[in-house]
């Protein structure tokens, strides 16, 4: 497998690290006029997404992690895992509860995801930004208000609880912006 | 026109107001020196030898002359210390020069391998007196008014409560994990004392200083000497410094070495250092060497980052801001 080198770090590069894949988010080089050149750079963990700060010495290696996006098709959970596949090979793949995390408040059977692979083993389920979800129990709201402030809870069909305005009901289908977890309009099914 | 040359990143890195801007700063440094009769001066910066520090990596160039059978490897350089001494011992008093330097693989926020640097000598100033000239000129440039001086040993016992001048590799790891610097375990195993030293200054020290007025530091572990004088006390100090500015160092100066006897022994040791270190051989510059030999008036010199002083000078957190073109779009 490729190494990368300090002077090759840049935000994005995915990379093992005490033997976890990270992804590089910072990298500054520092050094004195005269003496050592370090490299400080700031990393994301992939499998748990903890952010660690590491100074190492100019010009050493680290070496590439076999990270990979693809697109993937969700099938349906038995509550412990999570089946996805590829939609032009038919590839399937099961997902521990574990690593599809609260990714799985957003998945509607037949949406696409991104599912980040590292050496083939899923780490990141990544969701649609938008959704179209269904809701499946709020408070009756005030008919004709829709002036949009204050707002309600609602439970969608996922299990997501997000706020919704007043006039929106039960078993009605909303869009919802999965980085954020916002209500973001009204939709058809 | 394609569709690929249209979107080239043509432009400069930095504004046209800025580079204005850059242009009046020089301006008020060259007339800073021409009041006090300093001369300006221009030498070679394609050189036969480069600097043999093992932590500065030279840009080779390829020179053909017809007369050459095979090309004949030169230097870009990266310090005109070497030249400007030569200038000095040939009797030229006072003299600065404002040029490019190059050196490789030193890229980020504050570095270019392409940058510009001030440097001046001072026939008859000690580093102490040089401080005073470089006081007065960031007062020029950046409107401060004093600044404060610290002698090494003095910032690390205020900032971290250890002795530089006398510590050990387990002290200073420990210091460095106190403070919160994470390296892997085969990184510390390699590190030397002034490595260790270099890591805390450059981490824990150096992002503190100069925030109200610019900080000087002076009189280093003789191991961190380069081409200053070694003043014998006890434990003997380098009578070198460095000033800092919002957490940035701006510039490096010594009380110059004169003895080329002390100094060849330096070179020597350099050379066996790049060699252990598997860097290709850079030969001495004995031109250098004779100059000290005839004898080099005692002077301070001191080079000073212009990119750096510029983006200080203009509010901008990195040198990108202030040069035209950076090495990603030449």
């Amino acid at each position: 497998m490729a190494s990368y080198s300090t002077n090759e770090f840049k935000s994005g590069l995915k990379v093992i690290l005490d033997n976890d894949p990270y992804v590089i988010l910072e990298n500054e080089f520092v050094k004195p006029g005269k003496g050592q050149a370090f490299n400080r750079v700031k990393l994301r963990n992939l499998k748990t997404s903890r952010i660690i700060e590491r100074t190492m010495k100019s010009g050493e290696s680290l070496q590439a992690a076999d990270v990979t996006d693809k697109e993937m098709q969700y099938l349906y959970n038995d509550g412990e895992r999570w089946h996805f596949m590829v939609v032009a090979t038919y590839e399937q793949y099961e997902i521990d509860k574990a690593v599809v995390g609260d990714s799985r408040l957003w998945l509607r059977e037949q949406d696409v995801c991104i599912i980040t692979l590292w050496n083939d083993t899923p780490l990141i389920v990544t969701p649609p930004n938008f959704v179209v979800l269904k809701i499946v129990e709020t408070d009756p709201g005030l008919k004709g208000d829709t002036s949009g402030g204050g707002g309600k809870p609602a439970t969608l069909e996922t299990g997501a609880i997000v706020r919704v305005p007043l006039f929106i009901q039960t078993d009605e289908y909303i869009k919802v912006d999965t980085r954020t977890g916002q209500y973001v309009s009204r939709a058809k099914e | 026109m394609s569709l690929e040359q249209k979107n080239k990143p043509w432009r400069p890195n930095a504004e046209i107001a800025e580079l204005k801007h850059r242009a009046d700063l020089l301006r008020k440094i060259r007339d800073f020196f021409s009041e006090r009769e300093v001369f300006e001066v221009e030498t070679p910066l394609m050189c036969r030898t480069a600097s043999l520090d093992p932590f500065i990596q030279p840009i080779p160039a390829l020179y053909s002359s017809l007369a050459a059978e095979a090309g004949r490897m030169f230097y870009l350089q990266s310090s005109p210390e070497f030249a400007m001494k030569r200038l000095l011992a040939a009797g030229s008093g006072p003299i600065y020069q404002i040029c490019k330097a190059f050196r490789n693989a030193e890229e980020g926020r504050l570095h270019n391998p392409e940058f510009t640097m001030l440097e001046w000598y001072r026939p008859g100033f000690d580093h102490h007196a040089l401080m005073d000239e470089m006081e007065a000129l960031l007062a020029v440039v950046l409107g401060s008014s004093k600044t404060d001086r610290f002698t090494y040993q003095a910032l690390f016992l205020e900032y971290l409560g250890v002795d530089p001048l006398q510590t050990s590799l387990q002290q200073l790891s420990l210091c460095a994990a106190e403070q919160g610097v994470h390296l892997e375990a085969q990184v510390q195993a390699e590190l030397s004392l002034d490595d260790w030293l270099d890591l805390l200054m450059t981490h824990c020290i150096e992002p503190k200083l100069g925030f109200d007025q610019p900080v000087m530091i002076y009189d280093y572990p003789a191991s961190k000497a380069a081409l200053a004088k070694i003043r014998p006390t006890e434990p003997p100090v380098a009578e070198r410094f460095e000033v800092y500015v919002n957490g940035i160092e701006l510039a490096n100066g010594f009380h110059e070495l004169m003895d080329p006897a002390i100094q060849l022994a330096r070179f020597n040791k350099d050379c066996e250092f790049r060699k252990q270190l598997g860097y290709p051989a850079i030969p001495i510059d004995d031109y250098f060497l004779a100059a000290l030999e005839f004898g080099l008036p005692a002077s301070a010199g001191v080079a000073l980052g212009i990119d750096r002083l510029v983006m200080l000078a203009l509010g901008k957190s990195e040198i990108q801001a202030v040069v035209s073109f950076t090495i990603d779009r030449v």
